[in-house]
């Protein structure tokens, strides 16, 4: 009898010791999120959300020129990087079991642990240095460049973790590899596949180093793919180095916006691609 | 043994498979041994033998599916129609159009609705034609037994079905590409007895328009559906002959001590 209490004690010592790590994990988040929320929430206004900053140091004016550009950069990296990642993924867990396979599985984890900075001066000596300007693409271009890999690692994942009877059965209905790829494998983990799109996307939508150095930050709307534009991460980060209490609350509030754009793309993408069948009772 | 396979094959003027000399290895394990066996067309094959003796090989043999897994390797003819199926020119898809098959464990696609698993075969083959695919769902789905079934329920996922339904599911989804032969791995095994009769029923009434071979565990099974039956031991081809004969009559006496369940 006393085997049985001591091993429903050690029972409990595991349960409680589990309970008390996802507190840990959970209290910094919470926190975060519930001081952004309150410092941030006062700043909301519909002038907030539909105008461009005003003159410095007076107050006013909104981030509206901010979140704009954070749409049009997220797409546009997403666009470019995550077919290019998707692909990869594919790549990788279809036909990377050889050594070429193992050389990109490597770069691909060298590059996902890489200082979002040095993308950042790769970008800026490539494209902004030969365009010319700071531009909204070259922004683009660095977001996309971060995403890649996050995405080839989760597509390959989640494809690996297709079952063999299903491809088998695809196959043995006269399909060729490449249609059983695409048509049948990809689309059984598309939901893991997407997932990993959205995780890189709330990866990039917060990274700040690099667009300092590739889409420099702008008081106006967009104008033009090859022109500087602004976006919410720099603009928090402008706002936080004035001097001046209005412009902090206004960073509290462009912090705000950007944590619920975030979570807008996310249900919003996620409803559009549900499965359009009824789902498994 | 050889002289009943030669009998068998004599009466049958043009069997549907033939094969010569075929050897299947995984890696290093030697798992067919020169098999040579006929199947007859429009008739239902039966396979049987202990786990392990290459049944599934066999027939996997027969659609080119074996060669899939890694360091597999086959030698030897698999004559479909006279045609060798690994001939050099031969392109194993087009292999596959003709010599469907049906797993052990209920395979639908997970994420597909009744509809587009049965579809799938054709669409991804490039079939688009909405109005022609309508038709072949509905008549594969009827084929397979399952259309009364399921015909308000076409937009529901495949997968959301039970198990016995599933499995006939996927026998459409196998018909819906019009192969001639239809080769079944262990249907029923993971299936209840109501399930298993639908199945057996199903068999039966499909011989008319194909030619089936099916592997089982179940030799009551094998007695009850099929016409010729092939006793496998260890990769060897022991007996095969009709199925009352086999079951009544055995030559082999390795074949006796297998159906009275002395060994397997």
């Amino acid at each position: 009898m006393a085997g049985y209490a001591m091993r429903r004690l050690k029972d409990k010592l595991a349960f409680g010791l589990g309970i008390l790590c996802v507190a840990v994990a959970i209290i910094p988040l919470g926190s975060i999120l519930l001081e952004v929320i309150r410092n941030g929430a006062s700043a909301l206004s519909l002038q907030f959300l539909t105008h461009p900053p005003g003159a410095i140091g007076e107050a006013g004016g909104g981030v509206a020129n901010a979140i704009q550009g954070t749409v049009i950069l997220i797409a546009l990296a997403t666009v470019i990087g995550a077919p290019l990642g998707v692909i990869s993924g594919i790549y990788l867990a279809e036909f990377g079991d050889n050594r070429l396979g193992a050389a990109v599985r490597f770069l691909n984890e060298v590059l996902m642990g890489f200082p979002s900075i040095v993308v950042g001066i790769f970008v800026y000596t490539l494209v902004v240095l030969g365009m010319g300007s700071f531009s909204a693409i070259a922004g683009a271009i660095a977001l996309a460049i971060i995403m890649m890999p996050i995405i080839a690692r989760t597509t390959e994942e989640s494809l690996k973790l297709v079952p063999r009877t299903i491809r088998e059965a695809a196959m043995a209905l006269g399909i060729r590899r490449w249609r059983t790829i695409l048509g049948v494998v990809v689309s059984t983990a598309r939901s893991g596949i997407v997932t990993g799109i959205m995780l890189s996307i709330a990866r990039i939508s917060g990274e700040t180093a690099p667009l300092i150095m590739t889409v420099l930050g702008s008081q106006w709307f967009f104008a033009g793919l090859n022109q500087p534009m602004d976006a919410l991460p720099l603009r928090v980060w402008r706002l936080a180095l004035l001097p001046y209490d209005y412009a902090h609350q206004q960073g509290w509030g462009a912090a705000l916006v950007l944590i619920l754009l975030v979570l807008v793309v996310n249900i919003g993408v996620r409803f559009a691609i549900r499965r359009r069948i009824r789902p498994v009772r | 043994m050889n002289t009943q396979v030669l009998e068998l094959s004599k009466r049958e003027e043009k069997p549907k498979i033939e094969t010569d000399k075929l050897n299947a290895w995984f890696g290093k394990n030697h798992v067919l041994k020169d098999i040579f066996i006929t199947i007859r067309r429009n008739a239902i094959t039966a396979i049987i033998g202990p786990s392990g003796c290459g049944k599934s090989t066999l027939i996997r043999c027969f659609n080119r599916m074996h060669e899939l897994v890694p360091g597999a390797r086959v030698s030897g003819t698999v004559l479909l129609d006279g045609r060798n199926v690994y001939d050099r020119e031969v392109d194993p898809v087009l292999v596959r159009r003709k010599v469907g098959m049906v797993f052990q464990k209920p395979n639908p696609f997970p994420t597909m609705s009744v509809y587009d698993n049965v579809a799938a075969g054709l669409r991804l083959n490039g079939v688009s034609h909405r109005k022609g695919l309508d038709e072949v769902v509905r008549q594969s789905l009827e084929q397979a037994g399952l259309w009364d079934e399921v015909k308000d329920d076409l937009d529901k996922s495949g997968a959301s079905l039970s198990g016995g339904q599933q499995q006939r599911l996927c026998i459409a989804r196998t018909l819906a590409v019009q192969p001639e032969v239809v080769l079944m791995d262990e249907p029923c095994s993971a299936l209840d007895p109501v399930a298993t009769a639908k199945i057996e029923q199903l068999m039966i009434a499909l011989k008319n328009r194909y030619t089936v071979v099916i592997v089982t565990h179940n030799m009551q099974q094998a007695a009850r559906v099929s016409d010729n039956t092939a006793f496998l031991y260890l990769g060897e081809l022991v007996e095969y002959s009709e199925t009352s004969r086999l079951f009544e009559n055995p030559s082999h006496p390795l074949t006796e001590r297998y159906i009275t369940g002395k060994f397997g």
